[in-house]
């Protein structure tokens, strides 16, 4: 099977082309404004220079940065409408409550609470108030806002009012974006909530990059479906992935630990990604990223989502130097300029790819341009260079002994080759493009959500697991491959015959992708 | 001496909140949810005292108040402050007397918060005592059903407005059947102000300076997580508690039933516990802990799930699959311990018929 991979970054748009355990071709372009029009121009350099004909690719799995970065940088995040039945509960915490204030400010629209939503039994909290929610629904259809979410109490356990509450909006404002929080997340209010109101901000942009995509695709030729990747590492339709743009918030830094299991062949290891605007450390544990504790903010906004444990500082190709003083590196970057604003490039700004030129560490652009700077001076900025880095490292580290250290990333030049703490730096060949890497061999998933009745847990979970299993062999795993990621079962006390909700995700490896 | 009033702020609560959710064990419910709220009441401009309870004249009267319920039901419904300090006034109107301050009936979790909202709100210092000294599930697991104090009156009240008052009660199990009834009917949630007490009640037969050892634990945990050291091992060192098994959460049985939230977890061992399985049963708190099927750590010894690497609690209705998990024990105020004490918190209390072991040495109480 050959499959595409591409990782969509602040700084670059890289591909490659995989066939089994085989890198068969790598590229790495400047991301563009337009994303689409980058992820082009790396797609024909891409079939140029492997000669192949695009027809015979199977798969093109596409990881990107871009929704998380929306939020983080607070750009092309919409204005939205927030909808919470639930009243009389929770009265005193309503939505928006814990974001920080510069987000919530150019996110928050029309925000109503309104009475409604279950109790833990699945009865009612009070009757659900459908003339409020209608006179809701005018004043967003007023407000001119896209999108709408909506989240309320115990929906997990019973979404009728969440349904309801989605009807009356179609019927008042058709063609209105909605977000349900029941499609979302799991018991947790709160956090089930921020992550419905950040994904209503993000289903717009994430539309019009998924439409991007398709059309990079079309205009070079490939038929093969397309994917994108998830927090989790698995990946998911465009179409489907497009709905929900925050599955795809940590696909960045898993595809990145997961290329540089895939290229390294070590599965257990700190990983140091460094890009062109961040260095991103994260710890592999058995071929897979150490999660990151139960409550991950995204932007500053608490969300429930399983991520990566991973430590981002402004140290990448691009950041900029301080010319007076080496010891003042960043955290500001040239990001996608890196090309035109880099001494090396031409431009006129310092940056870290240009001290590493100057130290001779790489050749690009042109060296004679940083000829002019003072030893003394390169000395010392790589050697702050050196000392983030190990300190960042070092606050990942959970173990006492040694461990070893793969560098990938666009700007892994920087990464000193001995460290305190780490008993080698790896280097591997395509390392520049881990990320794409990690995108192209990308795991699949099967998962089951659905209510059991009549009869007893184990066979409930039993049952699913099977259903599970099967959908992700289906999807493409490899059946030796599969792993339960996650399982949850909520007995529905207010249906009969024992019900259960049971929720079982299931994750394996392409055929030929196996670690 | 008693230690002089301490004025609490927003970074003491922020502290407070770590603490009171481990000490919660499991139970007591997020403490999040009231510090957001508590941000809202501090950047308002009220705040709270915290008086030492050995400053308390004998017959200053003082609130007894948390929530009960399922934790669960917490994570939906959350809190609300106001409601809370309803319980409050409507306990005065029915004693005919003004309280002087307001004690934490359990310190664990977010019920440990719920003094320092209703404070706020009513301009009432907090004692620093509970009658627990970490979390438990019924109303008869307090110190002062354990001294066989009066268990009335109480008042309670649901989010709809629903209120009773129970006049009496012929002890505190009776009371405690009672109000779980009621509180089951309005959701598995309610706010409640319990029976009353004197200052000297709470010198003699509470848990004292629980709020300071909470705001302690608290301090471990962000200093650790500034150095970027152990966290859990920090809380082990400050309390001088035992770490018990390290692993990752493979299985979660919850059930939500009469009230409580009661269920089972399953840890296999990671590092060096691999191949070994830690079991630990709850209603609402962690209960029991098995290793490899030999019991290990029972109530009333404080058993403790903590997440590995940043150190923060992880509740019942938190605790979910292929979490990474510390568990660790912390020893349990001498009251607990005592023979009428573990009639009242024991195994047995909990359906077991297991005698009650510390897992710390006598040396160590």
């Amino acid at each position: 099977m050959i499959s595409l991979g591409i990782d969509v970054g602040g700084t670059n748009t890289d591909a490659v082309l995989i066939d089994g355990k085989a890198v068969l071709q790598a590229v790495k372009t400047a991301t563009t404004e337009e994303v689409g029009d980058g992820i082009v121009t790396a797609l024909q350099r891409l079939v140029q220079a492997s000669a192949i004909d695009p027809a015979r690719i199977d798969a093109v799995m596409i990881g990107t940065t871009h929704f998380t970065n929306a939020v983080v940088q607070r750009r092309h995040v919409a204005r939205i409408a927030a909808v919470r039945i639930g009243l009389p509960a929770a009265a005193t915490l309503p939505p928006f409550v814990d974001w920080p204030a510069d987000l919530r400010g150019l996110v928050q629209g029309p925000t109503f609470m309104i009475r409604g939503g279950h109790e833990l039994d699945g009865l009612p909290i009070a009757p659900f108030d459908r003339a409020a929610m209608k006179e809701a629904a005018k004043e967003i259809r007023d407000s001119g806002v896209d999108a709408v979410g909506i989240a309320s109490v115990f929906s997990p356990l019973n979404d009728e009012s969440e349904q309801e509450a989605a009807e009356i909006l179609s019927a008042v404002a058709p063609g209105i974006s909605i977000t349900q929080s029941h499609q979302l997340g799991r018991i947790g209010l709160l956090a089930r909530e921020n992550v419905t109101l950040l994904n209503a901000a993000l289903v717009g942009l994430a539309k019009r990059t998924a439409e991007g995509f398709v059309r990079a695709l079309a205009n070079s030729g490939i038929k093969a479906p397309l994917y994108i990747t998830q927090n989790d590492g698995t990946v998911s339709l465009a179409g489907q992935a497009a709905r929900f743009p925050v599955h795809c918030f940590a696909s960045g830094p898993t595809n990145s630990l997961r290329g540089a299991a895939f290229l390294s062949g070590i599965e257990d290891a700190m990983v140091v990604d460094v890009g062109g605007t961040t260095s991103d450390v994260g710890c592999l544990r058995q071929g897979f990223p150490r999660e990151a504790n139960n409550n991950v903010e995204v932007g500053g906004v608490r969300t429930a989502f399983r991520m990566p444990d991973l430590l981002s500082i402004g140290l990448g190709g691009g950041t900029l130097v301080d010319p007076a003083d080496p010891a003042r590196i960043g955290p500001v970057s040239t990001g996608f300029q890196l090309t035109e604003r880099a001494l090396v490039f031409g431009g006129h700004e310092l940056t870290c790819t240009d001290v590493a030129v100057a130290a001779g560490l790489i050749e690009l652009g042109d060296r004679d341009r940083v000829a002019g700077l003072d030893k003394g001076f390169v000395d010392a900025a790589l050697a702050r260079c050196h000392a983030m880095l190990v300190e960042a490292v070092d606050r990942m580290k959970t173990e006492a002994g040694d461990v070893p250290l793969i560098a990938v990333g666009g700007g892994c030049f920087l990464v000193p080759s001995k460290m305190e703490g780490v008993s080698e730096v790896v280097h591997v060949p395509h390392q520049g493009v881990a990320n794409a890497v990690g995108a192209a061999i990308a795991q699949v998933s099967g998962e089951v959500d659905q209510v059991f009745q009549g009869m007893k847990r184990e066979e409930a979970l039993e049952r699913a697991h099977a259903m599970a299993s099967e959908r992700a062999v289906r999807a493409g795993a490899v059946p030796a491959s599969l792993a339960v990621v996650d399982q949850e079962d909520i007995p529905l006390s207010y249906l009969p015959f024992n019900s259960l909700r049971v929720r079982v995700r299931v994750v394996g490896d392409i055929a030929g992708h196996t670690l | 001496m008693p230690a002089p009033p301490k004025r609490i702020t927003m970074d003491d609560l922020e502290a407070f909140a770590i603490g009171a959710w481990i000490l919660g064990t499991g139970g007591g419910g997020d403490p999040y949810f009231s510090l957001l709220e508590a941000r809202q009441h501090w950047g308002a401009g009220k705040s709270v005292d915290l008086i030492d309870p050995l400053s308390l004249d004998d017959d200053d009267a003082i609130a007894c108040i948390g929530q009960m319920g399922a934790p669960i039901a917490m994570q939906e419904k959350m809190v609300d402050g106001p409601l809370i300090a309803r319980t409050i006034t409507m306990m005065e109107e029915h004693i005919g007397k003004k309280f002087k301050a307001i004690m934490m009936w359990e310190v664990g979790g977010n019920n440990g918060f719920q003094p320092f909202l209703a404070g706020a709100l009513l301009g009432l210092p907090v004692v620093d005592c509970d009658a627990m000294g970490r979390a438990f599930p019924r109303a008869d697991m307090t110190t002062f059903a354990i001294r066989d104090l009066p268990a009335y009156p109480w008042t309670m009240i649901d989010i709809r407005d629903n209120s009773v008052i129970l006049t009496s009660a012929v002890d505190w199990t009776w009371m405690e059947q009672m109000t779980r009834k009621i509180c089951t009917v309005w959701g598995s949630l309610a706010a409640t102000c319990k029976a009353p007490r004197t200052g000297r009640d709470a010198k003699d037969s509470a848990c004292l300076h629980t709020a300071t050892k909470s705001l302690r634990i608290g301090h471990a945990v962000q200093a650790a997580r500034r150095n970027h050291t152990d966290p859990v091992e920090a809380v082990v060192k400050s309390e001088h508690g035992l770490l018990v098994f390290r692993g990752k959460v493979t299985d979660v049985l919850r059930r939500a039933a009469e009230g409580w939230l009661r269920g089972t977890v399953v840890i296999e061992g990671l590092d060096e516990h691999r191949g070994e399985t830690f079991r630990v049963d709850f209603q609402n708190e962690w209960s029991i802990g098995w290793l490899n099927d030999e019991v290990k750590v029972t109530v009333p010894d404080l058993i403790c799930l903590m997440d590995t690497v940043s150190g923060e609690a992880v509740g019942t209705e938190t605790v979910r699959y292929g979490q990474r998990v510390s568990v660790i024990a912390l020893p349990a105020p001498a009251i607990l311990m005592s023979p009428k004490g573990l009639k009242h918190v024991g195994p047995r209390a909990f359906g077991y018929d297991i005698d009650f072991k510390s897992i710390f040495p006598e040396s160590v109480r």
